[in-house]
Parts: structure tokens; C-alpha cells; sequence
């Protein structure tokens, strides 16, 4: 197969001189940051490290770390690096204890993501003639607006449907030939079987790609998908922190995503020590984002556990690859493409008079997230009428909507109900196999 | 004036209900009347017991999720559109009926209706202008 590029000069860079770049970037990138961002001036100045100690990518290590937490500490305005008045856009998802993380942009940063989102249809054997339906949400959440920009920038037909009324997008992606489609894998697996009891099969589909991200999922999930769908499916990666979808994309070999790492430096460091690990080390992955001017994240944290390597890859690019990510550091649950943090759950509890006594189970039914939340009742709240043991419970499920994003079903349940192991009470039960 | 119901929530499954019954069986424990209004995950059980004290203790030792509340009870004669006369009483009254049960006794010819209401003196008061017998916690004990 040919190989196109969106942007072939850095996509096939050698690797000597993509590190020149880098070093460049990172050199201007600290002198910005140290200069426009007491929060992180401050970071350095405990670590003793000013902005001229960082001379090229080799000195990366001796930054410090941003973690989730710093993000909540800054919210809103801290990290911010340029003045309100040059940014043009939010995007946010939820965040730890239940504080969401707002990212700011330039029309630059805009610009740049939509350049990542580009490179990756392109990737994804995206070009002009294509017809892409964006099926990811649009509004705060990064999908739809990344993956809309990036099919404009490569000249596609866009369709942006954002998520949800699959009869409509089923329609629509009939009527006018949708030949792209990008949304979470557990919504195109939906698609296909809903195509497939209309009677549809692959071949009276006009899809030959689709690009996929944000929620974890599994190479069977990848084949079923293909299989119902007669398409090639591309796995995307990305996070609001840094930008959105397209800091990681697949090529057509689909052995990992190349990081779009001209712009999103990757290291992957001991979880434990924070020590810088070597190539092809299984640790967790951290960003710096070298471009981004209005929200430049300097070492961030992501939480995923991840391996990087450095290989030559059929496609031709020399960009380093990221394998998909094999778990989290923490208890972050991805539930619908949503982060859900237990702490949250028990936020939105003692705000509404319960006591913390909750489980949280995850299960996958037709290829869509479920999410129950059980609480326990006290004597207090238990009465002997039926529809206000209902109106609770659905009062709790829209407390929870307020603070995710998402709705669980909620179920109140008797005291000391909740299965207990070593006295302590089991929060989360994750039923869905994915790695 | 107000009778003593004993409410006991309970998850959908098989066999929670007996188990209830059981332990108060095993109390002494005699049950008068009994009504539950279930929802697919769970349900909850109304009991007019002959003890509710000993039973409330016996059901919170077994770490039950329990409720005492007054509801009222009312005589009506055993006879086709006695229930009707007492809820047009009501009815009139203004008074919201939040659910409803009866039970027979056994020796008189009388049957008695257990009402849930929003307010319990007003909904006696007018029961009794209206001529209607309610039953106190000494009646349900020599039931």
C-alpha cells in the first residue's frame, strides 16, 4: 500500500534531527513556561533548575513533574502561559475529586492539534475524496472538535454528527457514503451490530476506515469491529491535558501509535522513583508538550502504564511508538470515554447526606459501558414509601450525572450490604475483559 | 390513637422475605397483617405485628434495615361497599391515601383496613365523625 503523509518532513524525519528539534523546542518551551507560569516557576525554583540548566532534550530529566494534582491545585487559571486575551477556545474533562481540568488555545495550539488530527486520518488512508464521520461528542470533550478539525485540514467531506441517535448516523453515513468514521470503539462496535440486524452486511457498507480512541479496547474488539464493518480500524490516542486526540496515532501496520512527537516529547519513568526508564521499559507514561503556547504542560503525568519503542516501522515514519496503554496508575476508571474517580462518587455522596458506603460496578453489555453505582441507606433515609426510595435514587444518579458527565444507575441498598473484604469495603468491580 | 407498622426494606431475592419471617417466627412474634410493594431491585415489607418493640429489636440485632411509622387503622363491616365508604371519607376530607392494605379478623365479623396517609389525626378525626371505629395498638394485641 502507498503511503501518504500529512506532513512528510517530520512524519519521516531522521531521528538525529527530530532530536535537534525537540531540543530547540524544549530550550524555548522552559524559557516560556519559567517565564509566564508562577506555578511552575515555582516548581523549578524548589528543584533548584532554572530554564538556561535545560540546554536540549538530554536535560529533560531535571525538570519537575506536573501531576493530576497540580491541575486541581492551578484550576483554572494556573498553568495558564499566555494572557486570556490571545486564547480563543476551551476544552475540559473531568478531573480528580471531582474538579474538572479546563486546557486553554491558542489559535496556534488549535492549529497544531488539528495538524496531529490530520497526520492521523491521513495515516488512517484519509484524503480530499473521503467523506469522514465524526461520531465522537462535540463540545468540551476534546474528540469531536479534535477529529472535525484534523478531517478539514486534510480536505475530507466532514460529517459532524457528534455521538448518539445511531439510526441518524446510520443515515446519514448511507445516504452520503461516509467512507471515515471516528468515534469511541465501543460506539462503532454498536453501530456494526445495529447495521447488522437492519441487515447490512460489511460489503453494503461504504466505510474503509475508522479511527478509534478514547476508551480502552481490546484487538478482539478491533477484529469484531473490522469484521461487521468491512473497515480497517486505527487506534488514537490522546488527552485533554496536552491537547486532545492525535498526540499518538496508528499507521497502517497497527502494531502501536506513533507519537506525534515533534510536538508531545514522551518519557516513560518508575512510577515509584520517577526515574527516567529506557526504551521499551514498561512504566508510566508522561508528555511534555514542546508547541503548545497557552497550556504548556511541562512533564505531566499521564497515569498510563505504556512501553515506547523506537523501531523502524513499514510505513515509513520514524516517529517513536507508543503501545497501547496497559493500565492506570491509579483507581481512574474510563467508563463511556468519561475518566470517573471513585473520590468522586464519594464527593457527590457526603454532599448528599450519605455516608461513603458505595460499590461501583463496571460491566460491558453489547459492547456498551454499563455503570451502577450501590449505596448504602441509613435507618434515617429508609422509608416505607416506594416512590421516595425511587426519587432518591434518582436524585443520587442526577448529583452523579452533575459531577461526571455521565449517568449511572443508581441503587440504594441496606446497610452493611455491600460485599466487604477484610473489613474494608470493595469500591470498584470491573466486569469488562479488555486487556 | 395510631397503630405501629413495622417497615423492612429488603433487595429482590429469593428468600428474604421468608427469612423475615422466620426469625419472628421464632421470636413469638404473631403477625397480623403484612403487605409489600416491590420494585424490580427491591421491596418493602409492612408488617402489623402483635409486638412491634420486641419485634423491631429482634429485626435491628439481625441488622435489617427497618422503619417504625403510624398508620391508621380502621374497623369496617364485612360487607361489600364498606372500603368505599370509608375512602369517600377521606376522599371528601381531602386526604391522600399513600397505599392500603386489610386483613380479617378472625372471630369477629369485621375487616380492618390499614391506611397510610400523610396526616394521621386529621384522617382519624375524620373517620370518626363519620362514624367509622379505628383500632389501637391494644386492639391489634387481642386480635
Amino acid at each position: 500500500m502507498a503511503q501518504n503523509y500529512y506532513q512528510k518532513d517530520i512524519e519521516t524525519m531522521p531521528v538525529e534531527e527530530l532530536k535537534k528539534l525537540q531540543s530547540q523546542k524544549l530550550v524555548k518551551q522552559v524559557k516560556h513556561v519559567y517565564e509566564n507560569v508562577p506555578y511552575y516557576r515555582n516548581l523549578m525554583d524548589e528543584k533548584g533548575v532554572k530554564p538556561e540548566d535545560i540546554r536540549g532534550i538530554e536535560d529533560l530529566h531535571k525538570l519537575p513533574f506536573l501531576t493530576k494534582a497540580d491541575l486541581r491545585d492551578a484550576y483554572p487559571y494556573g498553568l495558564l502561559a499566555k494572557p486570556l486575551d490571545d486564547c480563543v477556545r476551551i476544552q475540559s474533562t473531568s478531573g480528580t475529586t471531582g474538579r474538572r481540568v479546563v486546557a486553554f488555545y491558542t489559535q496556534n495550539d488549535i492549529d497544531l492539534w488539528e495538524d496531529c488530527c490530520a497526520r492521523a486520518i491521513v495515516a488512517a488512508g484519509g484524503t480530499k475524496k473521503d467523506v469522514c464521520q465524526v461520531a465522537y461528542g462535540y463540545g468540551l470533550f476534546t474528540g469531536g472538535p479534535g477529529l472535525n478539525g484534523g478531517s478539514h485540514k486534510v480536505g475530507c467531506l466532514t460529517l459532524p454528527m457528534s455521538s448518539g441517535n445511531t439510526e441518524r448516523q446510520i443515515q446519514f453515513m448511507m445516504d452520503l457514503s461516509a467512507t471515515i468514521i471516528c468515534c469511541t470503539p465501543s460506539y462503532a462496535a454498536y453501530i456494526g451490530e445495529t447495521l447488522k440486524e437492519q441487515g447490512y452486511g460489511p460489503e453494503d457498507i461504504p466505510l474503509k476506515a475508522g479511527i478509534f480512541g478514547a476508551e480502552p479496547w481490546t484487538e478482539e474488539m478491533r477484529r469484531g469491529i473490522e469484521a461487521t464493518l468491512g473497515i480497517k480500524a486505527y487506534d488514537i490516542y490522546g488527552l485533554t491535558e496536552t491537547t486532545g486526540p492525535g498526540v499518538a496515532f496508528e499507521c497502517s501496520e497497527q502494531t502501536g501509535m506513533h507519537i506525534n512527537e515533534d510536538h508531545f516529547y514522551a518519557e516513560i519513568i518508575d512510577p515509584d522513583t520517577g526515574e527516567v526508564l529506557p526504551e521499551g521499559s514498561k512504566g508510566e507514561l508522561v508528555f511534555t508538550s514542546l508547541d503548545k503556547e497557552a497550556f504548556p504542560l511541562l512533564r505531566y503525568r499521564t497515569r498510563d502504564i505504556c512501553v515506547l519503542t523506537r523501531k523502524q516501522c513499514s510505513c515509513g515514519r520514524t516517529l517513536i511508538k507508543m503501545a497501547k496503554p496497559m493500565g492506570r496508575t491509579d483507581d481512574m476508571l474510563i467508563i463511556r470515554g468519561v475518566n470517573v474517580f471513585p473520590s468522586q462518587i464519594e464527593t457527590v455522596l457526603l454532599n448528599e447526606g450519605y455516608q461513603p458506603n458505595y460499590q461501583i460496578v463496571v460491566d460491558r453489555e453489547k459492547n456498551t459501558d454499563t455503570f451502577d453505582v450501590h449505596v448504602e441507606m441509613t435507618p434515617e433515609q429508609f422509608t416505607d414509601k416506594v416512590s421516595e426510595v425511587l426519587a432518591k435514587e434518582k436524585a443520587l444518579a442526577n448529583a452523579m450525572k452533575t459531577m461526571l458527565g455521565i449517568n449511572p444507575a443508581v441503587h440504594l441498598v441496606a446497610p452493611k450490604s455491600i460485599a466487604r473484604s477484610e473489613g474494608k469495603a470493595v469500591r470498584v468491580i470491573d466486569k469488562r475483559k479488555l486487556i | 390513637m395510631a397503630i405501629k407498622q413495622l417497615t423492612v426494606f429488603l433487595p429482590n431475592r429469593k428468600g428474604t422475605i421468608v427469612s423475615v419471617t422466620d426469625i419472628l417466627a421464632r421470636n413469638n412474634v404473631n403477625l397480623r397483617a403484612l403487605s409489600i410493594a416491590e420494585t424490580e431491585e427491591f421491596g418493602i415489607l409492612r408488617l402489623i405485628v402483635n409486638d412491634t418493640a420486641a419485634a423491631e429489636k429482634i429485626l435491628q440485632e439481625q441488622h435489617y434495615l427497618i422503619k417504625s411509622v403510624d398508620v391508621v387503622g380502621v374497623k369496617i363491616g364485612d360487607a361489600p361497599g364498606k372500603l368505599t365508604a370509608a375512602l369517600d371519607v377521606l376522599d371528601k376530607a381531602d386526604i391522600n391515601v399513600e397505599y392500603l392494605y386489610a386483613f380479617m379478623a378472625r372471630t369477629e365479623k369485621h375487616a380492618y383496613v390499614v391506611l397510610r396517609v400523610e396526616n394521621n389525626a386529621a384522617a382519624e378525626a375524620a373517620l370518626t365523625a363519620a362514624g367509622f371505629k379505628l383500632i389501637t395498638e391494644a386492639d391489634i394485641c387481642k386480635l
